[in-house]
C-alpha cells in the first residue's frame, strides 16, 4: 500500500500544493449530510438545553416560563430518578457482560473450519433483524408468570416459580435476556471480523509452543482483539444507557416500567415524563442528563483502554491484507 | 486539474439545487381555497380512536348518500392516550389535523382550557341553541369554556351498572337474577360482602373470583362523591378528595379480600379473562358491554348478563365529543358533518345498533331507546337499566391530569392486589407519582 510522501516525486509535489485537489467540491458533497444535520440533529439538541430551563406542558407548548436550574434541581432531589438511573446501570451490567462474553465464545468458534459455517454466521444475525415490537410480545409470552414456558420449566425442576414482571430482578432479567438474545450474534460478527485481522501465523507459533485452544484463546485472541473489544463495550454502554424499547414494550407500552417502576430506564422515565406527565421541561434535563452520563461512561472507558495503552480502532474498515484470509 | 474542479463545482451546486426545489415541491400543501360552496367535492377526514362505532352503525354511508359531494375518510387510533399524544403534538404544531378530531373525556378538560382558540366555538353558530338544547346540560358544559365558548358535540356518554355471569353466581349457590342482585348491590359494602360469600363458596369454579380488578371498582366510587381528582377552584387536590378516599376504601377491602382477579384493565390477560370465567363481575359502562362482546366473542353469547343497579349510586365512566379544528380547510361542510352525526336519531342509532349511549337528552327518551334489550346479554332489558341509571347520574368536575391521576392510583392498586403492599404505603406512592404529573 502506497504511503503519502514515500516517494521523492509526490514529497515534492505534497510541497507545492497548498490544497489537495477537488477540495472545494468535497464540501459540496458534505454539505447535505451537514444541512440534515444541522437541522434535526444540532438544532434540537441546542432547543432541548434551552426547553430545559423552562417550565414547558406538552399541551402548551407556546407558554415557557423562565425557571433557570430548577429541573435539574428537581431531577437531582427526585426518587425517581435515582431509581431509573439504578435500573440502566443494573440492567446495563446484565444485559452487557454476559452478552459480549457469549459474543466473544461464539466468535471464536465460528472462527473455526466448522461445516455450515455460512449457515450458522447467518443464523446468528436473524435475531438483531426481527422486529423489537414482535420479539418482546413473544418474550412476554414465555416469561408469563402463569402460561410462560419458562415458569412451566422452573415447575418441572421443582424449582419456585418467579413473577417475571411484578418482581423487581426476575422482570430485569427478563428485559436483560430480550437485549441479550437481540444484541450476541451483531457484536460476535464483530469479534469475527476482528479475529480475521489476528495473524494465523502467531496461531501456529503458539501451537508450536503447545498451548491449547484455550490458552491459544487467552494469550492471542484475545490481545489481538482489544481495540475491537473497547469498541464493542463503548457501543454497548452507549445503548445500554439509552435502553427504552424493550422496557416500554415489556409493560405494554405504558411506560412507568412496571407497577412499582421496577425495569424503569432513564429513557423510559424521560419519555414517561415527557409525554404522559406533559412536563417537556423535566424531560428534556433528563435527556441533557443522560447525555452527560454517557458521555462521562464513554470517556471513562476510553481513559481506562489508554491506561493499558490501547487505541480506540474502528474495524469495519478492514484492511486489504484480512481481506485475504480463509473465511 | 482546474478545468475538473470547476465541472464538478457545478455539477454539485445544480444537483443541490435541483434537491432543493424538489424538496419544497414535496413538502408544500394542498392549498385549494376554503370554498362554502355546499355541493363542492369535499374528502372529509375523520380522526377518532378506539371504537365510536361511527363505520359500524353505516352513518358514514348514508352520511355519503344524502350527500353525493362528500367523501368521508376515518382515521383511528386504537388507544385514546396514544391518540392524545399525537393530537397535543399536531395542535402544538397546528398543523397535521383532521377535520374532524374526537375528544375523549379524558382530555376534554385540556382541551377546553389551552385549545379553545384551535377548535370552532358551537356556541357562535347561529344553530347554536337548538343544538344546546339537545344535549344534557353537563355534556355541553364539560366541553365549554369558563366565557361560553363551546368546543365539541357530545357523542356517547357511559352511565354504568354491573355485568355479571349469572351461571358463575348460580354455580356458587348465589341468587342470579336481576331483581334480587339490585337489591343485594345497592351499596358498595353490601357488594363486597356478597363477594365474600362468592368467594368462601366451595361450588364456585375453582380460578374464578367476584370482580375482575379493585381498579374496576375505584374507577366507579372515584366520581360517587363531590370531587373526583380536582377541588372546588379546578385545581387537582387528590388526598382532600371525598371521592378519592372512600374509592381507595373499598377498593382496597376488596383487594385484601382476594376478592379480585388482580388483573389490569385493558391489558391482554384482562381481555383473555372474559372468556375464561375468571372473573363474576364487572363495573359497566354501555360501552363496556360492546367490550365484552368483541372479546369474549359469539360463543359466550347468552352467558352475560346486566344487572339494574350500580354500587354507591349512578355515575358515568367515559364519553366523547366531536370538534371541529379551525385549521380545516373545510369547516362547514366539517361541521355540518359533526352537527349530522350527533343528532338525535343518529344517537338513537348509535345506541340500539352499537351500544353507545347518547348524551342527546331527545334520543336518550325516545322510546326505541329505553325499551332496547341485548341479545348477548340475556336479553337484559338494557335501555331501561341504562336509561333510568343516566337519569340520576351524579357528575362531579372534571380536570386536566383525570387520567394520569387516575392511572397512577390504579397502578398502586395492582401493587396492593398482587403484591400484597400495605394500602397506606400504596397510597403514598401514588401520592409521589401525582406529584411528578402535577409539578
Amino acid at each position: 500500500m502506497a504511503v503519502l510522501g514515500e516517494t521523492a516525486g509526490s514529497r515534492i509535489a505534497l510541497r507545492r500544493k497548498r490544497t489537495l485537489p477537488g477540495s472545494k467540491a468535497a464540501y459540496g458533497y458534505i454539505a447535505p449530510f451537514f444541512a440534515v444535520f444541522i437541522a434535526f440533529s444540532l438544532y434540537p439538541w441546542l432547543d432541548t438545553a434551552w426547553v430545559s430551563l423552562h417550565n414547558v406542558r406538552l399541551t402548551t407548548y407556546d407558554q415557557q416560563q423562565w425557571v433557570g436550574l430548577a429541573n435539574y434541581r428537581n431531577l437531582f432531589t427526585n426518587k425517581f430518578f435515582y431509581n431509573a438511573l439504578r435500573n440502566t446501570l443494573t440492567i446495563g451490567i446484565i444485559s452487557t457482560v454476559p452478552q459480549l462474553c457469549l459474543a466473544l465464545g461464539i466468535a471464536h468458534l465460528l472462527n473455526y473450519k466448522l461445516r455450515g459455517r455460512t449457515f450458522f454466521r447467518v443464523a446468528m444475525l436473524m435475531p438483531y433483524a426481527t422486529s423489537l415490537a414482535a420479539a418482546t410480545v413473544i418474550f412476554l409470552q414465555l416469561f408469563d408468570k402463569d402460561l410462560g414456558i419458562i415458569n412451566w420449566f422452573l415447575a418441572e425442576l421443582h424449582l419456585p416459580r418467579l413473577d417475571w414482571q411484578g418482581s423487581k430482578w426476575p422482570a430485569q432479567i427478563a428485559v436483560s435476556a430480550i437485549v441479550t438474545w437481540r444484541w450476541t450474534g451483531y457484536n460476535a460478527l464483530i469479534y469475527l471480523a476482528g479475529m480475521q485481522a489476528i495473524d494465523t501465523s502467531l496461531y501456529e507459533a503458539a501451537a508450536i509452543d503447545g498451548a491449547s485452544r484455550w490458552q491459544q484463546f487467552r494469550h492471542v485472541t484475545i490481545p489481538g482483539l482489544r481495540p475491537t473489544i473497547l469498541f464493542t463495550i463503548v457501543v454497548s454502554t452507549i445503548g445500554a444507557a439509552q435502553l427504552f424499547g424493550e422496557p416500554l414494550l415489556y409493560h405494554n407500552g405504558i411506560p412507568d416500567g412496571g407497577t412499582s417502576n421496577q425495569f424503569q430506564t432513564l429513557g423510559l422515565l424521560m419519555y414517561q415524563q415527557g409525554w404522559t406527565n406533559d412536563r417537556l421541561g423535566l424531560a428534556s434535563a433528563t435527556a441533557w442528563t443522560m447525555f452527560g452520563i454517557i458521555v462521562l461512561a464513554v470517556l471513562c472507558n476510553l481513559w481506562l483502554s489508554r491506561r493499558r495503552g490501547q487505541r480506540l480502532v474502528i474495524p469495519i474498515a478492514a484492511t486489504p491484507s484480512t481481506l485475504e484470509v480463509v473465511r | 486539474m482546474p478545468h475538473r474542479s470547476r465541472t464538478r463545482l457545478w455539477m454539485v451546486a445544480t444537483l443541490g439545487t435541483v434537491a432543493a426545489v424538489g424538496l419544497t415541491a414535496c413538502s408544500s400543501s394542498k392549498t385549494t381555497s376554503a370554498t362554502d360552496d355546499p355541493n363542492a367535492k369535499v374528502t372529509l377526514t375523520v380522526g377518532l380512536f378506539g371504537t365510536f362505532g361511527f363505520k359500524e352503525a353505516g352513518l358514514y354511508d348514508e352520511y355519503m348518500r344524502q350527500h353525493p359531494n362528500v367523501t368521508i375518510k376515518e382515521d383511528d387510533v386504537e388507544q385514546s392516550a396514544d391518540y392524545w399524544t399525537r393530537l397535543k403534538t399536531r395542535l402544538a404544531s397546528g398543523s397535521g389535523l383532521d377535520d374532524v378530531q374526537g375528544i375523549e373525556i379524558g382530555f376534554v378538560s385540556d382541551v377546553v382550557q389551552n385549545h379553545a382558540n384551535q377548535f370552532v366555538d358551537f356556541a357562535s353558530l347561529s344553530e347554536s341553541s337548538s343544538l344546546k338544547s339537545s344535549f344534557y346540560d353537563w355534556k355541553w358544559q364539560q366541553a365549554s369554556t369558563s366565557d361560553g365558548k363551546t368546543i365539541g358535540l357530545g357523542t356517547d356518554t357511559g352511565p354504568e351498572a354491573i355485568c355479571y355471569r349469572p351461571d358463575l353466581l348460580k354455580a356458587a349457590g348465589l341468587p342470579s337474577d336481576g331483581a334480587t342482585l339490585a337489591t343485594k348491590w345497592a351499596n358498595w359494602t353490601d357488594y363486597l360482602n356478597f363477594g365474600k360469600q362468592y368467594e368462601a363458596s366451595k361450588t364456585k369454579p375453582a380460578s374464578s373470583h367476584f370482580v375482575d380488578s379493585a381498579a374496576s371498582i375505584f374507577s366507579t366510587a372515584v366520581y360517587q362523591g363531590n370531587e373526583a381528582y380536582d377541588n372546588a377552584q379546578g385545581k387537582p387536590d387528590v388526598a382532600n378528595s371525598d371521592g378519592v378516599k372512600s374509592a381507595w376504601n373499598y377498593a382496597t377491602q376488596a383487594a385484601q379480600a382476594k376478592l379480585t382477579a388482580g388483573l389490569q384493565q385493558f391489558a391482554t390477560p384482562w381481555n383473555k379473562a372474559f372468556s375464561n370465567g375468571a372473573f363474576a363481575t364487572i363495573a359497566c359502562p354501555t360501552w363496556m358491554m360492546g367490550y365484552i362482546q368483541g372479546q369474549a366473542g359469539p360463543s359466550n353469547a347468552g352467558k352475560w348478563s346486566v344487572a339494574p343497579v350500580l354500587p354507591g349510586g349512578a355515575t358515568n365512566w367515559g364519553g366523547s365529543w366531536l370538534g371541529v379544528p379551525k385549521a380545516s380547510k373545510h369547516q362547514k361542510a366539517a361541521e355540518q358533518l359533526v352537527e349530522w352525526l350527533t343528532n338525535s336519531q343518529q344517537e338513537i342509532t348509535m345506541w340500539t345498533k352499537g351500544g353507545h349511549w347518547p348524551s342527546n337528552s331527545q334520543a336518550a327518551a325516545d322510546p326505541s331507546v329505553k325499551g332496547a334489550t341485548a341479545a348477548y346479554f340475556s336479553n337484559a332489558p338494557v335501555g331501561q337499566i341504562f336509561g333510568d341509571i343516566a337519569d340520576k347520574m351524579k357528575i362531579p368536575p372534571i380536570g386536566l391530569y383525570d387520567t394520569q391521576i387516575q392511572q397512577a392510583l390504579t397502578t398502586q392498586l395492582t401493587n396492593v392486589e398482587t403484591k400484597g403492599t400495605d394500602p397506606n404505603k400504596a397510597f403514598n406512592d401514588a401520592m409521589d407519582a401525582v406529584k411528578q404529573v402535577t409539578g
